[in-house]
């Protein structure tokens, strides 16, 4: 369904005395997702996950620049093909409320959201009722306002919005944060469904636990860069993990007792080398020379000069 | 009535109690401190005539001689009653003259204040949308302009061009001299409010056109905004569809409390085309020393100028739903 190359995505910015600068958020970024399946995609914050997305979508502000290539459905995705299929074809559950506009009626947002995905116009009120039953929410509640909604609610309006069209590919900006536990469940309940209807699900999250509970393949990243490629199963135990990231995180579970504590990552500047090197226990030479190829291993993949 | 609202209503009422109350005590200090004598605004020409004993009458019928603050409470007590005083150079009481004046200025207002409220919200929606587009820098240009630019200057610019180069429109007036208000057709009227109009539009439109374009850029970069990309949402599409409300009430908040900037314009371009209008009528109450008229209409631009802001809260009380929260029930 999607398949991404060795992406990078830089910003410019304008420093003292107008010189540009241009800083990269996001490169070496590999990832991919296939019909029926979860893809979760862990990486502390600020690791890109949401640029990400937005970079899949080509809803990113002016400024930012993306190289790699990026297939969907087998075919190149340009940035004029991104504009005829976003909304219909891949869509996006945005990472919080402030992505409702907060003086407009919820029905009419959901409404709204439906008719670009390309429903006629006439059957759109009974698609958007279907999609308030599925997502649990009253009737009365395509009134309100966006601050009327609890938090929960507001998760739900915004997971209603994108899936009430047909998209194949759903990406899933941390549909969990800020969810008790039971909703929290529920909302990875519906991507599973979803799934399980045959699209593609991208489930963004910095949290392992809760996407292991319902995700089949695990990408990480680290400081915008694809480390591992890993099974759900993988993490089970230590002995399937293979980058030294991904066992830090893992070990970081509360299930694990904390073994080890790991310090943020770091960024490292633009002179190549490995991401995670700064925070790397079996860090050497070699490691701040070039960033390591992603190789194959086992059912997943790993970029570790070590591994 | 919610509660709420009685309470929104009641506070502002206090208000303008108070802010009306200070305006009068300023003014009258300052009148009382003023080199003008009211004896002779008063008696104008014809100060040379009148002798010692007559002056000494008048100030002490008109209780000049009294102390300050009586004087004071006297006066307020009048206007209490709504008793503004006789205007001295209109031989009128000043509530009639202000009432008259002020139907002919509001023409004036209302057209300028709507065309340019109109025109200067869609350009500035246009600029946002569509930011650093050729269209963009040309209404930013213009709107620059605009903004330095002093109001008699474009109203004599204009004047010169399309009145006494083109011969379009009169020179002067709100209607053809010799005849009188109500014997002018509506056409006549517009015809002399046209160039007036135009020069106080082109003014106060630079104001809503710049704070528009802000707001739409704000818009066009929010998240909800991002969001509706996401979905596949074009750009006029999010103008349209999304934004619209969001820009629009700070906007129209904007051009009610512009009533005071409105009014300081009316007065400068009445005073070029000769408008006989409440603006040329305060700088002739100033010129000739009419003090009664000209603290009716300090009093008067408090309210009309407090008016405008209390509409425009109102408005933003009613509009957004954010502020009605409280108010009782979801609507
Ligand atoms: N417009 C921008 N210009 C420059 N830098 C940006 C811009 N947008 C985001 N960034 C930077 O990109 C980095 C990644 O941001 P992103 O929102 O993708 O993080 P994230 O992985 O989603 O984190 P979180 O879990 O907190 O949501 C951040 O360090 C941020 O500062
Ligand atoms: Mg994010």
């Amino acid at each position: 369904m999607l398949d991404i190359q060795n992406l990078s995505i830089r910003f410019t910015r304008y420093t003292f005395g107008l010189k540009k600068k241009e800083v990269c958020i996001v490169r070496s970024l590999d990832l991919s997702v296939s019909t029926g399946q979860v893809m979760a995609v862990i990486g502390q914050s600020g690791a890109g996950k949401s640029l990400l997305a937005h970079a899949l979508l080509g809803i990113l502000p002016r400024n930012a620049r993306i190289e790699g290539r990026v297939f969907f459905k087998g075919q190149p995705l340009t940035p004029e093909r991104q504009s005829a299929i976003r909304g219909r074809e891949i869509a996006l559950i945005p990472q919080s409320v402030t992505y409702l506009n907060p003086l407009l009626r919820v029905g009419v947002q959901v409404a709204r959201a439906a008719r670009l995905s390309g429903i006629n116009q006439k059957d759109v009120p009974a698609t958007v009722s279907r999609a308030f039953a599925r997502y649990l929410l009253q009737k009365k509640v395509a009134a309100w306002f966006p601050f009327q909604l609890s938090g929960g609610m507001a998760r739900r309006v915004l997971t209603a919005t994108a899936t009430v069209g047909m998209a194949d590919l759903i990406l899933a900006d941390e549909p969990t944060s800020g969810l008790d536990p039971i909703t929290a469940r529920e909302a990875l309940g519906h991507l599973r469904e979803l799934a399980n209807t045959g699209k593609a699900v991208l489930l963004i999250t910095h949290d392992i636990e809760t996407a292991l509970q319902v995700a089949d393949m695990v990408t990480v990243f680290c400081a915008g860069t694809t480390v591992e490629v890993a099974r759900a199963d993988d993490f089970k135990g230590l002995g399937h993990l293979r980058h030294p990231y991904t066992r830090a995180l893992w070990a970081a579970l509360p299930t694990n007792s904390f073994i080890g504590t790991m310090k943020p990552i770091e960024r490292t500047s633009d002179t190549g080398g490995c991401p995670f090197r700064l925070c790397c226990n079996d860090q050497d030479a070699v490691c701040g020379q070039s960033v390591p190829e992603l190789k194959q291993a086992g059912e997943g993949w790993v970029r570790c000069h070590h591994a | 009535m919610p509660l709420q609202l009685t309470k929104f209503l009641f506070a502002k009422t206090l208000r303008l109690v108070l802010l009306v109350a200070a305006v009068a005590t300023l003014s009258f200090v300052l009148v009382s401190r003023s080199p003008i004598d009211p004896v002779d605004a008063y008696v104008g020409a014809a100060v040379m005539k009148i002798s010692p004993e007559q002056r000494q009458m008048i100030i002490a019928r008109w209780g000049l001689d009294r102390p300050p603050l009586e004087r004071f409470g006297r006066w307020a007590a009048q206007l209490a009653k709504g008793d503004f005083g006789v205007s001295t150079i209109f031989n009128e009481p000043v509530t009639a003259v202000i009432a008259k004046r002020f139907v002919t200025s509001l023409w004036l207002m209302v057209l300028a204040w709507c065309f340019s409220g109109l025109l200067g919200f869609a350009l500035g929606l246009i600029a946002g949308a569509w930011e650093e587009s050729p269209a963009d820098r040309l209404i930013r240009l213009y709107a620059y302009t605009m903004a330095s630019t002093p109001t008699f200057w474009v109203g004599m610019i204009l004047l010169m061009l399309f009145s006494v180069y083109l011969g379009w429109t009169p020179v002067c007036c709100a209607w053809p001299p010799g005849l009188s208000a109500e014997q002018a057709t509506l056409w006549q009227r517009l015809h002399h409010l046209l160039l007036p109009a135009v020069t106080l539009s082109l003014i106060g439109i630079a104001q809503i056109t710049l704070h528009t374009r802000e707001k739409t850029i704000e818009a066009m970069r929010s998240d909800y905004a991002v969001f509706a990309r996401a979905q596949g949402e074009s750009p006029g599409g999010i103008v349209c569809r999304r934004a619209l409300r969001n820009v629009a009430l700070p906007a129209v908040t904007l051009q009610f409390a512009s009533l005071g900037e409105l009014f300081g314009g009316a007065v400068l371009a009445e005073q070029v085309f000769a408008y006989p209008g409440l603006g040329r009528t305060t700088v002739e109450a100033g010129i000739r020393g009419d003090i009664p008229l000209l603290l009716g209409i300090v009093l008067f631009s408090t309210i009309f100028v407090f008016t405008g802001n209390f509409v425009a809260d109102l408005i933003y009380y009613l509009v957004d739903p954010r502020l009605r929260k409280t108010a009782g029930g979801f609507s």
